[in-house]
């Protein structure tokens, strides 16, 4: 492979020198590689679960030039797991948490912030002044949208993604390699797999993998080793097991193939389908719902209502509001359990998943079953603030 | 003859939560038969309604992709795995 990174025109001070000693003493590093490193332009898009490991270690490791790029603000859930933001930052925006951090981590590292949606308008322009993406993204637009531009720009994409306690990662859009669509030609429909919110993550997963991702884009930088192209590394942490499959580069790929249908950015929401999920919110219109406020009033006036609680049971210990739990997924096996003359409020966490019960409820028979807006999250928050929110 | 499949997290809920199952068949198409017959709420997760392979799962054949086998029709025997590999995109 061609060298990636010039490191001509870097120099280390004194100062960096003694930083970096345990580096230049390795025959794989040594100070040309370290000039490299510091010479290197790397693109971290998200500073969440896989943005912290890897804007932590990358600037540790004396990168010398790190963009960032993130929109959000720190919130408490995020602590979990984005390591790079601790309590004191709730409220604040997650790149100014990270900038507070990796500067005080390591002062030679120049800083680039973008505090913006990427999208297919910027990212070429913005990948422009960078030699390496990292990908640390939680959505399957944006991904399709930096896996396009890094294909386009003929950067290369270090990725990785996690979902609950597995995760994948690669390097793609290199350019003998594949990209991610030759891994995945088109993206799943919305709602059919669920994000990190919806399904939670282990904290320390996107640790490991985001230090995947890390190891790859130094080894990229030094041009050392086996990159990890055309393999795609397979983590189940649960199992703790690490699998390795072959990625191959598609001739018909739409973006990197032979006679590429995608030469510049398009609409990576309609390509995700937001279509989709227009028509998934006109189906859950016509699902009848209740506002807390009224069932709250209803059930103060002893009304019989029967409340149905559609979430799992590990979701039922952290909060509940006494309804009877039947998981979604059991509702089928379990609808005897229900009685169709009474009147039955449906609840999950948000109302996604109770509004698919009361529609399968309806379909079933049971003509006076309602949604309950919001879920248990707007009963936290409208009717018992002294309920915990997850 | 029984071939092991591997069922990625995202998919266990509709597996009777397992994360490999024992499936028999001669072909991976087989093979993919018989796993939705034994659990039919996986069928829609990776077959479209017109029966082929969802284009956001894929099906590898031990460390082979199975587009760049035979695909469905791929022999299978004994000793190999069968993992199913959805696209996620979590990162945050």
């Amino acid at each position: 492979m061609a060298e990636l990174i010039d490191s001509s025109q870097a120099k280390l001070s004194s100062e960096e020198i003694l930083r970096y000693s345990r580096h230049l003493i390795m025959p794989e590093v040594t100070l040309e590689g370290q000039k490299k490193l510091k010479a290197a332009r790397v693109l971290c898009v998200g500073t969440g679960g896989l943005g912290s490991p890897l804007a932590l270690y990358l600037t540790a490791a004396g990168v010398g030039t790190l963009g960032l790029v993130d929109f959000d603000v720190v919130d408490y859930t995020n602590l979990q797991r984005q390591v790079l933001h601790y309590t004191s930052d709730v409220g604040r925006l997650k790149l100014d948490s990270a900038i507070d951090k990796l500067t005080s981590i390591n002062p030679f590292v120049e800083i680039k912030r973008f505090d913006i949606y990427l999208n297919s308008q910027n990212a070429l322009e913005i990948f422009s002044d960078f030699d390496i993406i990292a990908d640390g993204t939680d959505n399957f637009a944006t991904r399709y949208l930096v896996n396009d531009a890094c294909v386009l720009s003929g950067k290369p994409n270090v990725y990785a993604s996690i979902f609950r306690f597995e995760g994948q990662a690669s390097i793609f859009a290199t350019e003998a390699g594949p990209c991610y669509r030759c891994l995945y030609p088109e993206p799943p429909p919305p709602g059919l797999v669920p994000s990190c919110a919806e399904g939670g993550v282990l904290g320390v997963l996107p640790g490991l993998l985001g230090v995947i991702q890390a190891t790859e884009v130094i080894k990229l930088i030094l041009g050392v080793g086996e990159p990890l192209i055309g393999r795609l590394v397979l983590v189940d942490a649960l199992a703790m097991r690490f699998r390795e499959l072959r990625v191959r580069k598609n001739p018909e790929c739409p973006v990197c193939g032979a006679n590429p249908t995608v030469k510049e950015l398009i609409d990576y929401n309609q390509f995700c389908g937001i279509r989709g999920e227009e028509a998934e919110a006109t189906a859950s219109a016509k699902i009848p719902e209740i506002q807390p406020e009224e069932l709250k009033r209803r059930l103060d006036d002893r009304e019989d209502i029967f409340v149905l609680d559609v979430r799992e049971p590990h979701e039922y210990q952290i909060v509940n509001i006494k309804g009877h739990l039947i998981p979604l997924g059991d509702l089928p096996t379990r609808v005897h359990e229900l009685d169709s003359s009474r009147e039955i409020v449906v609840h999950c966490k948000s109302g996604a998943r109770s509004a698919k019960a009361v529609d399968f409820l309806r379909k079933s028979g049971f003509r006076r079953a309602t949604n309950l807006t919001g879920g248990i999250l707007a009963w936290a928050d409208r009717i018992d603030t002294t309920l915990p929110k997850y | 003859m029984s071939i092991k499949v591997l069922i990625p997290t995202p998919l266990r809920p509709y597996a009777g939560k397992q994360s490999t199952i024992e499936v028999s068949g001669q072909t991976v198409g087989e093979a993919l038969s018989d796993l939705v017959a034994k659990h039919p709420d996986l069928r829609k997760h990776l077959f479209s309604e017109d029966g082929k392979l969802r284009s956001f799962v894929n099906v590898y054949l031990n460390d082979e992709d199975i587009r760049y086998l035979t695909k469905d029709a791929t022999p299978v025997k004994e000793t190999d795995t069968i993992t199913i590999v959805p696209s996620v995109a979590g990162g945050r």
